[in-house]
């Protein structure tokens, strides 16, 4: 009897009138949990009754703690007939089952109805005495936190990072049983709901007790969904990170924060472990270096690997192998065609090897192990080529064969974690991604839910090869989603290659000197953009150069990763939210025929979506994504891809190429004039972008040509006055002008599709920026002011133009005037971001598109920026860009219409020199674009050293703000200084942000988890506005029931904040409509930096240091 | 491409000054979109008319479903589902005018009684004033959802509607005196009576249900502040004798003429009249017993008084000496028992009086 549960009815409000003859209720209220039920009195005639009820006890498990769901039904006496239900509570009491969060629920709930919606509020209090048991782990796992953020939580420290947890349960949907045939829908609904909720809390359950196992005491970037699989049933899965995780001393967690957000992160002292000691893990010998490293015949399949090995639905033998196939590269643009042949021999091979490490392929590997031990260490140590690397060489190759060793315990080396303490993170390899499509089929048996988890495994096997390829050992930023229609399933999963440092992975053995003495020596904000792959064996063809930072490490020209920007990275400018947006049709097909149709589209689809991708960021002239996060929609007849991620310039990679545009025969003179004249409106764009983000990487000074590198540190120094000298001019054109080889082939008209959507991509109006990531790179002067908005949008195609084209701008349209409306929107709120930009796509029917979008607005203080003076230059440039495109249209048209002719003859010769470069036979340049080269950039050299120059300073500058927020010295005067918070002036408002963080306030407490599952469903769609109106008034509801919670729960804001699905359907015939909302988030305590700061003598204008990030500590 | 389903929800509820505007003062969402185009926000926000039709739309949706909320106002302040900041919600209700109302249209309306049947006209006030239907609609269900709730309350009428509407004391005074004219069915159509403005009467409603009605004398009975004091009403027969006794006139207008003499610019023109003017007033009150006669005050004051003197053209100055003099000489009057009585009507009607002078 481990525990006592208590709930105590105290008053209702706002009660609808139930009885029209006296316009008032006769209201009582049911408290049920498990199968124990409680009554309030009747409290007659009342709309606000008043019950003050005694302390309802139910005596329970600790188990049912965890699953149950305590039930608050408030009823309408009535005499002669049936009660009549108002509406209903559920409270996951789950926050009260760990010692840190909430003590009491206590505060008024939305009473909600299936089919009313809130009517009026109930007034509850419930407490928890759970008795000290020792035995209380076995079957129940309180005790152990959850977080949805995917950081460590503020007040928090990492002890130990565990690695990843999963589970899933399944259950046969309550809507498809036959019972729902004779119950009312507000039944089914509340079946459902239940259910739901059930299964969450026993999910939960499960997943704390693999937590337990591990050692650990909490699971950090939890991210649990539900897949409605319509007949075949209800599959609730999760994943998350699981973590030792050390409560700070309060006054550290009273520790005032500056307005960035990233400064909070630093503030966690993860270098303050005591115990330096440090011993390998076990006897690995260098040979295990082998093992990680990548088959090289597995390489082509990387990003895009449409799970053509599909177990389940089709023969190996289909014919959808046949032709050319395409595989993107995660980190870099460049592209292979593989034969049948080739692919074929790729498949079998990643088929036999799968559970052991690939390493068949003798040559390869051999030639591998003699080149690589240096080359590992180097790697590792991350602090590039030559003489620099070796002495850290012999201590790093240790430390990485203890990383590799503890992470190959584990099944899966994944962590849900976007963020990480500093160090954590040693380098990206880039984006590994693994698709699959699945039939669903009816889940015989709820209790063992093997398909579904063989299916995952399948998965995550494929993800931690393609990581293995690249040269990583773990995948961080890892999610994992579904599409589902009728019963076709695409399984998707998606991370981040990297290197991890193995310090925050092991019980606290490997710390201290060594690896501090270490990290001193890694360039700053570079480190995490070094290649973790071989050279000389590069998983994919891709440029290499010499980091643009240390110069000793090798860099890729691109990078794009699914974490956030590493706190520590050196940027130039700022980012911008970047989509790729795309649309395939297919036809309608049953089964199998339609899960073939599906897995040979996706391949293109990824190659697509990664094209436009590649082409926007070069358009921004930027050269690196962050936060990509590549959906792919399935409905009856189409296929959506929506791709969003936040573009940066990382001062580490080299200057993006610009993009070349080519037409394909060259006979044609009006024809060669339109494409140069494109050409320049393309390169005028570019030279836009990198003005509207101050992206002006250094140009190089001659003088350091031919001197020899100084040390790293004097040599940052010695390098600042003159690079900001050489700030002045900065010749755009440079960058884009001859030097590069990204070409557009503009042969059909695909193609011109592509180039008129790069160029009708409009950027956000002045003043606002926007971007996927949580911290928008290039702003750190946020002010406290924040909207968080939920925006639907349903489209309804006509379907008389379905063609791939008509589709496609209508989906382009669809998400750019999504946009704007926010833009216009929020326009009272400038200078503002909106972050946490997340783009959701679903197909509900035939000819509808739905995008949900959810984000936050955050206002940021534009006199404290160092752009002051730009914003006129950007409003200029705004003007000038609409003008740009209109100019635009007129071309396009022409050029679709007349035929395809002159080339344009200097892309010509890029076009050759690339693929020539490149490796790839001319002949399999079949498509129209090649990314595979950026050839010439090597007589750039020049070039490439006075850049270096140029962000070794930025380096400098990032170098002297962590030893300023290191410095013990200012974090005790605060101590001191801190006195406990004053109570909040505006009572009652709950902020909610995507973000784990709220600008301008300082988090003290984690409450727990809110997992929320609503229905709604309305026969009067008419009555209640619409569509529009029902919806708009549900996920206002959901946003009421979410705050009250929280409220209750004592707190004054959720972070974190998701919703995870939103599945609306309607019959306009019939007047119904339906629709299923998901959220989830941490419900948190923040005090306001101004009340913390009336106590600190601090004056506020010390934040203006040479970055805002110091400043706050310095006294 | 159609639009099946386009909107936007803030945790904190976003709300447009202009466009709620708009929307009270009932224009269509798409007159809206055509008055806020005109307004030139496409020019300087750069937005499009899609844009524009989208976000008024949505503006228009939240409102609505506020709109519920606004007519309980209290109820606003607790609920749970929209998040709306406190200044906000005040400015909902009062600054920008869920509860404000067009003076021209209450105007129509005064002294009528909120029934259904007046509800009818509001297509004709609607084209009379210019003010939208929707607009008239609303400021009437206003008039009648404050007058239903208030009506059979104990306690001060202006302190039971700030309770319960949450208006600022200025906008509850004159939902008092819409409340209390629509209850006493005061006259204010008729023609000779379309010079006085709504604060005009709003004044005289003040200081009538300072003085006249049953919360003047006891505080503790229902519809204190709304009905007129029946009693009080009946007891004004007794000033009759004031105007019915010859001596007791001339006396009294001997007393009023000596005193102003030289003091008026119009003496002749008052020592003419006076006889007349006070019969009026007497007779007034007099006749308050009938409803009918109740109803008409303000035509008789009208009628009796205002008339008379503006034709004579008496200064305003002159009109209050001589309604002070005229109260306060009563008092000298040794065979007139009933002064206390005399006061709370004339002191009353003077102030009353003094307002309704003007052209």
């Amino acid at each position: 009897m481990p525990g006592k549960l208590k709930v105590k009815i105290v008053a209702g409000r706002h009660l609808p009138v139930m009885d029209r003859a006296s316009d008032l209720t006769d209201a009582f209220v049911e408290v049920k949990f498990g199968n124990t039920t409680f009554k309030t009195d009747v409290y007659l005639k009342s709309l606000n009754p008043q019950w003050n009820s005694e302390w309802f006890k139910f005596e329970v498990d600790d188990e049912d703690l965890q699953d149950e769901p305590l039930q608050i039904t408030v009823l309408d006496h009535d005499t002669y007939s049936a009660n009549d239900a108002i509406g209903k509570v559920y409270i996951d009491i789950d926050p009260l089952l760990y010692s840190e969060a909430a003590t009491v629920i206590s505060g008024w709930f939305p009473i909600y109805d299936t089919i009313h919606g809130i009517r009026g509020e109930i007034n509850v209090v419930v407490k928890v005495d759970l008795f000290n048991d020792l035995n209380r782990f076995r079957q129940s796992s309180c005790g152990v936190k959850f977080f949805c953020t995917t950081s460590i939580p503020k007040c928090y420290r990492a002890v130990i990072i565990h690695g990843f947890v999963e589970e899933l349960v399944v259950n046969e949907d309550p809507e498809y049983q036959w019972i729902d045939r004779i119950r009312t829908p507000r039944a089914s609904n509340e079946a459902r709901q239940r259910l739901i909720s059930l299964m969450s809390g026993e999910l939960q359950r499960k997943i704390g007790l693999k937590v337990l196992e591990m050692r650990g005491n909490a699971v950090v970037g939890y991210l649990q969904c539900f897949d409605l699989e319509g007949e075949s049933g209800l599959v609730v899965r999760a994943i998350g990170t699981a973590c030792t995780l050390d409560k700070l001393s309060s006054p550290a967690a009273f520790l005032p924060a500056c307005n960035s957000p990233s400064k909070e992160m630093k503030e966690i002292p993860f270098n303050e472990d005591p115990n330096p000691n440090t011993h390998s893990s076990g006897p690995s010998t260098p040979l295990k270096n082998q093992t990680y490293s990548f088959s090289p015949s597995k390489s082509y399949s990387r990003q895009s690997s449409s799970s053509d090995t599909d177990l389940s639905l089709t023969p190996k033998t289909a014919p959808y192998l046949q032709g050319p196939r395409i595989y993107l590269c995660p980190s870099s643009p460049s592209l292979s065609c593989g034969s049948l042949h080739l692919k074929k021999s790729c498949l079998l091979l990643s088929e036999s090897s799968l559970p052991p490490h690939p390493s068949s392929p003798v040559s390869p590997v051999l030639r591998k192990s003699v080149s690589f031990s240096e080359e590992l260490f180097l790697a590792a140590s991350g602090m590039g080529s030559g003489s620099a690397g070796k002495e850290g060489g012999p201590f790093k190759a240790l430390l990485r064969q203890q990383t590799q060793s503890a992470l190959e315990q584990r099944e899966f080396p994944f962590f849900t974690l976007t963020a990480f303490p500093p160090g954590f993170l040693v380098h990206v390899g880039g984006v590994v991604s693994a698709r699959s499509v699945k039939l669903l089929d009816r889940i015989h048996n709820p209790d063992e839910p093997e398909t579904r988890d063989a299916w995952w495994a399948e998965i995550r096997q494929e993800i931690k090869s393609h990581a293995k390829a690249l040269g990583c050992h773990a995948v961080v930023g890892y999610s994992e989603s579904t599409s589902i229609c009728e019963e076709v399933c695409i399984l998707s999963a998606s991370g981040t290659a990297a290197v991890l440092n193995p310090r925050f992975l092991q019980d606290g053995t490997v710390e201290g000197c060594l690896e501090q003495r270490l990290e001193e020596n890694l360039p700053a904000g570079c480190g995490f953009c070094h290649i973790p792959y071989d050279e000389l064996n590069m998983p994919f063809p891709a440029h290499l150069t010499y980091c643009y930072n240390c110069r000793k490490q090798k860099v890729p020209d691109v990078l794009f990763t699914t974490i956030d920007l590493p706190i520590d990275a050196t940027v130039i400018g700022k980012g911008c939210l970047i989509q790729a947006r795309l649309c395939r049709l297919k036809k309608k097909a049953q089964a199998e025929a339609n899960a073939t149709a599906i897995s040979n589209l996706l391949p293109f689809m990824e190659y697509e979506v990664h094209t436009q991708l590649m082409n926007k960021l070069k358009l921004k002239g930027m050269n690196a994504l962050f936060g990509l996060r590549i959906q792919i929609t399935v409905g009856e007849n189409m296929l959506m891809g929506l791709a969003s991620a936040t573009g940066v310039y990382l001062a580490a990679l080299p200057t993006p190429g610009g993009i070349q545009i080519a037409g394909k025969t060259p006979n044609d003179g009006s024809y060669e004039q339109h494409i140069s004249h494109m050409q320049k409106k393309i390169n005028d764009t570019i030279a836009k972008n990198k003005e509207l983000y101050e992206i002006n990487p250094p140009e190089v000074s001659e003088e350091i040509i031919g001197s020899p590198i100084p040390e790293p540190r004097q040599r940052s120094r010695l390098l600042r006055s003159q690079s900001e000298s050489s700030d002045e001019v900065t010749e755009l054109d440079l960058s884009h002008g001859k030097k590069d080889a990204f070409v557009l082939e503009i042969d059909d008209t695909d193609a011109m599709e592509d180039v008129h959507s790069l160029l009708t991509d409009v950027p956000p109006p002045s003043g606002f920026y926007s971007c996927n990531t949580e911290i928008m790179p290039g702003i750190n002067n946020w002010t406290s002011e924040i909207q968080m908005f939920t925006s639907v949008r349903v489209i309804r195609l006509s379907s008389l133009n379905l063609t791939n084209q008509a589709l496609n701008k209508n989906f382009n349209d669809l998400c750019e005037n999504l946009l704007k409306s926010l833009y216009f929107k929020l326009r009272s709120m400038i200078p503002c971001c909106l972050c946490h930009v997340n783009f959701t796509v679903s197909l509900p029917e035939d000819e509808l598109i739905q995008v949900t979008v959810t984000a936050v607005a955050i206002t940021f203080d534009k006199n404290q920026a160092l752009q002051t003076t730009k914003t006129h230059v950007e409003k200029s440039l705004q003007r000038a860009s609409t003008d740009n495109e209109e100019l635009l249209q007129f071309p396009l048209e022409l050029c679709s219409d007349s035929l395809p002719s002159h080339p344009f003859p200097p892309a010509k010769e890029h076009l050759e020199s690339a693929s020539s470069n490149s490796g790839i036979p001319a002949a399999q340049r079949a498509t129209s674009v090649d990314y595979s080269s950026f050839a010439d950039r090597c007589s750039s050299w020049i070039e490439l050293i006075k850049l270096k120059a140029q962000t070794i300073r930025r380096g400098s500058i990032k170098t002297t703000v962590t030893v300023e927020k290191a410095s013990p010295m200012g974090e005790g005067n605060f101590r001191n200084r801190s006195a406990p918070p004053c109570a909040n002036s505006t009572v009652g408002v709950v902020k909610m942000t995507p973000l784990s963080f709220i600008p301008g306030a300082k988090i003290t407490k984690y409450l727990g988890i809110i997992n929320m599952f609503f229905i709604r469903e309305t026969t009067s769609l008419r009555e209640e506005g619409g569509v529009s109106g029902f919806l708009h008034a549900f996920i206002a509801e959901v946003f009421a029931m979410v705050r009250a919670h929280v409220a209750a729960l004592g707190g004054n804001a959720v972070v974190s904040y998701i919703m995870k699905q939103c599945v609306f359907m309607e019959n306009p015939n019939k007047n119904q409509a339906q629709c299923l909302i998901n959220v989830s988030g941490d419900a948190v305590v923040f005090v306001r930096e101004s009340e913390l700061e009336v106590v600190s003598t601090q004056q506020p204008t010390a934040n203006c240091q040479p970055s805002c990030t110091g400043g706050e500590v310095t006294t | 491409m159609t639009s099946e389903l386009d909107i936007f929800v803030g945790n904190t509820t976003l709300i447009d000054e202009d466009v709620y505007r708009l929307w009270l003062d009932g224009y269509s969402v798409s007159d809206a979109v055509a008055l806020r185009v005109r307004s030139g926000i496409l020019e300087q926000t750069g937005a499009t008319a899609a844009v524009l039709q989208s976000d008024t739309m949505d503006h228009y949706r939240t409102f609505h479903m506020l709109e519920r909320l606004l007519h309980a106002p209290p109820k606003l302040l607790h609920q749970l589902i929209f998040q709306i900041p406190p200044s906000r919600q005040a400015l909902l209700i009062e600054r920008w005018g869920y509860y404000a109302f067009d003076e021209a249209f209450v105007r129509e309306v005064l002294g009528k009684k909120l029934s259904k049947g007046t509800k009818k006209d509001l297509d004709d006030i609607s084209t009379k004033t210019g003010i939208t239907l929707k607009s008239c609609r609303r400021q009437f269900d206003n008039f009648k959802r404050v007058f239903k709730v208030v009506e059979e309350m104990r306690g001060s009428l202006v302190d039971n509607i700030q309770q319960h509407f949450l208006l600022s004391d200025r906008l509850a005074r004159d939902y008092a005196a819409i409340v209390f004219f629509a209850n006493n069915r005061f006259e204010t159509g008729k023609k000779k009576l379309q010079y006085l403005s709504f604060g005009d009467f709003a004044f005289c409603a003040e200081l009538m249900i300072q003085n006249w009605t049953l919360g003047a004398v006891d505080s503790q009975v229902d519809d204190m502040d709304v009905d007129l004091d029946k009693e009080f009403l009946q007891d004004l027969k007794e000033l009759k004798m004031l105007v019915a006794d010859k001596d007791l006139l001339d006396l009294h207008k001997s007393l009023v003429c000596t005193a102003l003499r030289g003091k008026l610019g119009v003496f002749s023109e008052m020592e003419a009249n006076f006889k007349n003017l006070s019969r009026g007033l007497v007779n007034v009150a007099a006749k308050l017993t009938h409803n009918k006669d109740v109803r008409d005050l303000f035509v008789d004051l009208v009628e009796k008084f205002v008339e008379p003197c503006r034709s004579d053209h008496w200064p305003l100055n002159d009109v209050r000496l001589f309604l002070n003099q005229y109260s306060a000489s009563v008092h000298s009057l040794d065979g007139f028992r009933h002064q206390a009585l005399w006061d709370r009507y004339m002191g009353t009607l003077r102030g009353c009086l003094l307002r309704l002078y003007h052209d």
